[in-house]
């Protein structure tokens, strides 16, 4: 069985400013990450690839350059590496981006049967939550979002059982193979690449695939596919905090203050 | 029962081959490790040896070290009166009575005053043992009153027992003249004669109890701790001439072995440490992590590599993997069995205080780092928290994660300039905690405003000031450590930097020691070098003398004192900035002892045993200081965490600079 994660390459969103002037993200010389949700998903892909012996394979669509963020998964374990990158699949939204990816683990597939494909809850850069979904629906997978812990699985029989972190509760949910799963941070501490891996992965070549590749109408991708688009991108105005109780008098009452305080705006659960 | 050539010389044969054969499985065991070149300046190691195996400097730093030096020098003495024993059992004519009659006389005197001397210490030893053993010398794997050390002990007092006996005959049957022997004399005249001891006899029987207690010990020594008798003395020539917090650099190409997972993977110099140590157990009475209840005790690492490898030989020599695993994984503990406890390895701060007082010269941080290498390299084992520490540097360049950008926020209203080559002097090198802990910022301001005052003309890197990369190379990341050097030193060589500023004892140490392994030579100051010197030369003048910090208490930072030999400079600079010497920890100078945070602890959880601040806060505190003064971010950190934990009430910690900041205000 193959086992498919999805990761992205996307800038350091902590060292991201916004251009007061032209209300646009300054993205020059802000270093890329892979997407910190993502590290989660191949680990869990990587897990499993421990415990069953699955073959893994990572996936990214990006520029060139996300090249080093697949690099990175083969230091870390990952059996296969591919980076679909094209210029016709720029400028791509959710929708879009879903196409390709879908079309990329479909002809992975033709090579061996893909049981799980896995990705992060979401990207630091875009936040939508909507690739993994997309995906799902394209390939016809059942999708388990917000994974924070796979209970079981019988590749035999073809079916998985996982835990849903939800708003204040769990949720089990059992379902056939072939899923595809989104995770959240909890489900996982990302391992750190041994130096041999690193060496290793330096060697290795990351497969590019370009459209060619893939040969999907070139209405349904890139920005000509895309029926959304970024208007705008601004900073809100934060507004002024306040200071709850009196700390340096009554440290114990402030704190307990600043509780229930969380916990009326559902921010902390007791 | 006379002597008997022949039977001393079956016997001989029988103990040299037990002895050559344990040398042989010993040093051909050490044979086994990677090559290492400790042969360079003999002259400066020829020196070093004298100083501290024949002047026995280190054995001597405790009570019972006279004791020590008198058997060692014993042993040196009656070395030639041994010689002459074997000589003389095996061919007659082949004794002092060869000699012209002075000098054969001078040497009897001498070795009959030496025996006694070699008596007195060896009971010594033994009360010692017996009555007040400290606690020092016992560990996991060998106690005080071990049957070794008393075995060893009592061969000794036996050899100087039967050399009496033997001169006393001698001396009553009249072949030896008594005025060369005052002792053996007082022997035979008080005691053979009186109880009616037959002299040729008691000859006899004395010269069998010496030849077999003799041979016994020669057969015995390569088996034992004893084995230092051998390999001390070589030991102390062919310890680290270079600053022993300074790692050798690792080759990376694929396919190598990364650290040492193997006790063979150790260069054969750090078998010999293992086969030289004393189990004197000064190395465990120094070591914060074993005085505070961690599973490290640098003994029982020493001891493990040395039973290791003697475990491991046979497969080693064959070739073949060894059954016995160096390093036992996380949760077990270093009993000295064997193997290494991964826990224990992670617990060395690695302050140096175990091989500062190490009589023979043993390495023990250098190895500990070598398997942390080998954990965090080829397994990727090591405490979960480093993983956040490793990413952070590697995608941010501090420990913190935070963003680069924000490396200048210390600034405020101060004008900092970036460094210019040929226009600025110094460059400042801000250090992540300068740069990004609350608490350190005032450090930099104080430091910013000193250099202001005095009329220096310094720089920064400003944002591009990345990490100097200590504390990855102390927790064996080498990898990261290498790529991170390599980018900084080539950052500083294009920036045209020569002197350097540092108020980090760590960036302090890595840039001045460990980059010269990059090909950069950089005059790398302290701080506290820079502002001792300042305000000798009067450039510096403070407007005020401090003294509302009340009583200072200076602490020593490891990566500046024990590492860097700087005990001076930042006493220098209290003195004059309060006019009064600061007081001093019962611990200081070079037996100071660790805030807990070097060699990445900083980044660790501390849930073993006692917190290590804590027991030098508690140590401070009996000292009754106003403020306690540091020159480093990670013990300022680890003073006020502790202070706060003990609730130190109204004491400060200050570095130095803000000590002599407060001296600028008017």
């Amino acid at each position: 069985m193959l086992v498919v994660v999805c990761i992205k390459q996307v800038p350091d969103t902590t060292q991201v400013q916004i251009d007061p002037v032209t209300n646009t993200l300054v993205r020059e010389g802000i270093p890329f990450i892979v997407n910190p949700y993502d590290a989660h998903a191949l680990e869990e892909a990587l897990r499993l690839k421990d415990r069953f012996g699955f073959r893994v394979a990572a996936l990214s669509m990006g520029p060139p350059n996300a090249e080093a963020t697949l690099k990175k998964a083969l230091a870390l374990g990952v059996d296969e590496a591919i980076l679909l990158s094209d210029r016709v699949f720029g400028g791509a939204d959710t929708l879009a981006t879903s196409r390709v990816l879908s079309e990329a683990i479909e002809r992975l597939n033709q090579q061996e049967q893909v049981g799980i494909v896995i990705c992060g809850k979401q990207t630091i850069d875009g936040d939508t939550a909507q690739v993994g979904p997309g995906i799902a629906t394209r390939l016809g997978y059942t999708q388990l979002t917000l994974v924070d812990l796979i209970e079981k699985l019988d590749p035999q029989q073809g079916r998985i059982t996982v835990r849903r972190k939800l708003e204040g509760r769990h949720e089990i949910v059992e379902a056939p193979l072939p899923v595809l799963l989104t995770v959240v941070r909890e489900v996982n501490r990302p391992r750190y690449p041994t130096v041999p891996m690193r060496l290793e992965s330096e060697a290795a070549t990351v497969q590019v695939w370009s459209n060619q590749e893939l040969q999907l109408d070139q209405n349904g991708i890139g920005l000509k596919g895309s029926p959304t688009w970024v208007s705008r991108i601004f900073s809100p105005q934060r507004e002024k905090g306040e200071i709850v109780g009196d700390g340096a008098a009554d440290p114990t009452g402030a704190a307990h203050l600043l509780i229930d305080r969380l916990v009326s705006r559902d921010l902390l659960v007791v | 029962m006379s002597p008997n050539p022949k039977l001393f010389a079956v016997l001989l044969l029988l103990s040299a081959s037990v002895f050559v054969i344990g040398c042989y499985r010993r040093f051909s065991l050490v044979a086994l490790g990677r090559p290492e070149y400790r042969l360079d300046s003999a002259g400066a190691r020829f020196s070093r040896m004298l100083r501290l195996a024949f002047g026995q400097e280190r054995v001597l730093g405790k009570p019972f070290g006279a004791n020590h030096f008198v058997i060692f020098w014993s042993f040196i003495i009656l070395a030639v009166a041994n010689a002459e024993f074997l000589a003389s059992a095996l061919l007659p004519q082949a004794s002092l009575a060869a000699l012209p009659t002075p000098l054969q006389h001078a040497l009897l005197f001498l070795f009959d005053l030496v025996s006694l001397l070699a008596l007195f210490g060896v009971l010594i030893a033994f009360a010692r043992r017996l009555f007040f053993p400290e606690p020092s010398l016992s560990s996991d794997y060998v106690k005080a009153r071990s049957p070794e050390a008393f075995l060893i002990l009592s061969l000794i007092a036996v050899l100087m027992l039967a050399y009496f006996g033997l001169h006393a005959g001698r001396i009553a049957l009249g072949s030896e003249d008594p005025s060369a022997l005052p002792i053996s004399a007082f022997i035979a005249a008080n005691l053979v004669a009186p109880l009616a001891i037959v002299p040729s006899t008691l000859a006899a029987w004395s010269w069998w109890l010496h030849a077999l207690a003799l041979l016994s010990f020669l057969a015995y020594l390569p088996q034992s701790k004893h084995m230092h008798i051998l390999t001390a003395i070589p030991n102390c020539f062919l310890g680290h001439l270079d600053r022993p917090n300074t790692q050798p650099r690792e080759e990376f190409a694929r396919g190598m072995s990364l650290g040492v997972g193997r006790v063979d993977e150790f260069t054969w110099k750090d078998l010999f440490d293992s086969f030289s140590c004393t189990e004197c157990g000064r190395c465990q009475e120094t070591c914060p992590a074993a005085a505070t209840g961690k599973s490290l005790n640098p003994r029982n690492v020493i001891h493990a590599i040395k039973t290791n490898l003697l475990n491991n030989g046979t497969a080693l020599r064959a070739g073949e993997k060894p059954p016995l695993p160096l390093l036992e994984p996380a949760g077990e503990t270093t009993s000295g069995e064997g193997s290494a406890g991964e826990q224990a390895i992670w617990a060395c701060t690695t302050c140096g205080a175990c091989m500062s007082v190490c009589p023979v010269l043993i390495e023990h941080m250098p190895k500990i780092v070598k398997m942390r290498r080998h954990l965090v390299q080829m397994k990727a084992s090591f405490p979960e928290e480093l993983t956040t520490f490793f990413e952070n540097i590697e995608a941010r360049s501090n420990p913190w994660g935070i963003a680069p950008t924000e490396r200048t926020k210390w600034h405020g209203t101060l004008q900092v300039r970036p460094f210019e080559a040929g226009k600025t002097d110094y460059l400042l090198y801000v250090g992540c905690a300068g740069a990004f802990d609350a608490r350190q910022k005032q450090v930099t301001v104080a430091l910013a405003t000193i250099l202001d005052a005095a009329g220096i003309s310094w720089g920064t890197l400003g944002k591009d000031e990345r990490c100097c990369g200590d504390s990855l190379r102390r927790l064996g990341n080498e990898y990261v450590f290498e790529r991170s050097a390599r980018d900084n030193v080539s950052l500083l060589a294009e920036r045209g930097v020569k002197k350097i500023v540092t108020q980090c004892p760590h960036c302090f140490s890595a840039l001045k020691n460990d980059y010269r392994q990059y090909g950069i030579e950089l005059e790398v100051m302290h701080h506290s070098e820079l502002i001792a010197s300042l305000l000798a030369s009067g450039r510096l003048e403070l407007k005020r003398r401090v003294a509302d910090l009340g009583r200072l208490l200076f602490h020593d930072s490891c990566y500046l004192g024990r590492h860097n030999d700087v005990y001076a400079a930042p006493r220098q600079v209290l003195a004059a900035a309060t006019g009064a010497a600061p007081a001093e920890f019962v611990r200081n100078g070079v037996r100071s002892f660790c805030c807990g945070a070097g060699g990445g602890r900083m980044w660790q959880e501390e849930q073993e045993g006692e917190r290590i601040n804590l027991n030098r806060v508690r140590e401070a505190l009996r000292q009754k200081p106003d403020t306690v003064c540091v020159s480093c971010p990670y013990c300022l950190t680890m003073m006020e965490d502790g202070l706060k934990d003990l609730q130190g009430g109204a004491v400060k910690v200050k570095d130095l600079a803000e000590v002599v900041a407060e001296g600028l205000r008017a």
